[in-house]
């Protein structure tokens, strides 16, 4: 094997900025725009679902069997389907990691839904909330533990799975991936896989803060 | 739909050294041998951490981190410094991504049993190890279940990135086909691990069927 070191910093110097669509920065950007795409729109299509289906029982079997089956399938195959329909753009990584985020998502919802203790629904009925009142202050508020692990899953996972898209073109770092394998040179890759693994991290632990300014009466509890 | 007669319907892609059954059987190959192994470390790993509750936070905070290395990454990564031409480095990756969700799952599933009965059967005269197999083990077994389903159902579907560092597998069709412009070999190799993947997953279900004691069942 060739004395290769494993990180040289100076190309990473050289490439950081270096205003080519495969500077390392823009594929940061890619990145970060191809992963939290999905999760948003995966969070905007699963909260009506998952009340849906927390309102109608019956519709969470075939939802759930369906969201078992999406979440069976590799993301490299819904990439190379989309393919056929997309073409080369974003949307081709962005439509299924979407479907990958409701898998996750939809069943958060439903089960943060569930959560939701039987006394706190009937205090808030005799306190006069009405229905639609009673889900926004009370039952969505009590659900967001459950709902942000959902979410949180969902985030790193898609930034994560982003990566795949590269062997499509589309990949934001996973780029990187391939011109490090392409040219057999360890540096891309190293970098690619610190960005991910920081970028979901960060993204973590963005969640968790966000879930502790949602739900002040949990820490209030913890300390009492 | 005619992609799918185009290549299902040819002959030559039903036998020789790139015939679906060769391919479908090198894909279960990678898969069971990364499965297998991740298993054998998660499932013991979390049986203990959750039986005891030491290093708990520790594990299933490296645990989500692991779930975030890109698999594509790591296996480019493993392979370059490895050497081409071998199937051990491509496992590497697979097993790093199959051991977070057993691991989380066992460990939750134990810890997730009643402490009434733990107590109960502490109270019976059993010992630690006799409380972990014979009481807690039962119990959890649906949980543990499904980390070992929803592991085996990310290997089987990941493991379609080998094809990219000149590896077999069902993704072979999917990666040549991408190379090539042939779609019809991409959307049937893509057919052919969306089946297996849901194969698995079936398999599991029944599993969960027949291994699982019908008390705990009622229970759920």
């Amino acid at each position: 094997m060739i004395e290769e070191p494993l990180v040289r910093w100076d190309w990473i110097a050289r490439n950081w900025d270096s205003g080519s669509p495969s500077a390392i920065s823009t594929l940061l950007e890619n990145h970060v725009v191809t992963a939290f795409l999905p999760v948003l729109l995966g969070l905007v299509v699963a909260l009506p679902l998952g009340l849906a289906c927390a309102r109608w029982r019956w519709l969470y079997q075939p939802t759930a069997a369906l969201m078992n089956v999406t979440y069976s399938l590799p993301s490299l195959v819904l990439f190379s389907v989309f393919l056929s329909v997309t073409g080369l753009t974003r949307a081709t990584v962005v439509i299924p990691l979407t479907f990958f985020a409701l898998a996750i998502l939809i069943p958060a919802v439903v089960d943060g839904l569930a959560s939701v203790p039987d006394p706190v629904r009937q205090s808030a009925v005799a306190m006069g909330f009405r229905p639609a009142r009673r889900l926004l202050r009370v039952e969505l508020p009590v659900a967001v533990p459950v709902v942000l692990a959902g979410l949180r899953v969902a985030t790193v996972s898609s930034i994560s799975l982003v990566s795949v898209g590269a062997l499509i073109g589309q990949g934001g770092l996973g780029n990187l991936f391939i011109d490090g394998w392409q040219r057999q040179f360890y540096t891309p890759i190293v970098v690619g896989i610190a960005l991910i693994v920081l970028l979901a991290v960060l993204a973590d632990g963005l969640l968790v803060l966000a879930q502790r300014l949602l739900t002040p009466w949990s820490r209030a509890r913890s300390t009492a | 739909m005619n992609w799918l007669a185009d290549f299902f319907g040819d002959s030559a892609h039903w036998s020789g050294p790139d015939g679906i059954p060769v391919r479908l059987l090198e894909h279960l190959g990678y898969s069971a041998a990364a499965f297998l192994v991740a298993a054998l470390i998660a499932v013991p790993l979390g049986m203990l951490i959750g039986h005891t509750g030491r290093g708990a936070l520790l594990v299933v905070v490296a645990a989500n981190a692991a779930r975030a290395l890109p698999t594509l990454g790591l296996l480019v990564l493993v392979v370059l410094l490895a050497g081409v031409g071998t199937v051990l480095p491509v496992l590497v990756p697979l097993i790093v991504l199959a051991v977070p969700p057993i691991l989380v799952n066992t460990y939750e599933g134990l810890r997730g049993v009643d402490a009434d009965l733990r107590d109960a059967a502490y109270g019976m005269g059993l010992r630690g190890p006799q409380v972990l197999f014979r009481t807690l083990t039962p119990v959890a077994l649906p949980l543990i279940l499904l980390g070992l389903r929803l592991s085996a159902i990310q290997v089987v579907s990941t493991a379609t990135v080998a094809a990219f560092v000149g590896l077999g597998g069902l993704g072979r069709f999917i990666i040549d086909g991408l190379a090539t412009k042939a779609y019809s070999s991409v959307i049937g190799g893509a057919v052919l691990v969306a089946a297996l993947a849901l194969a698995v997953q079936f398999g599991f279900l029944l599993l969960d069927r027949v291994v699982v004691s019908p008390g705990v069942r009622q229970t759920r």
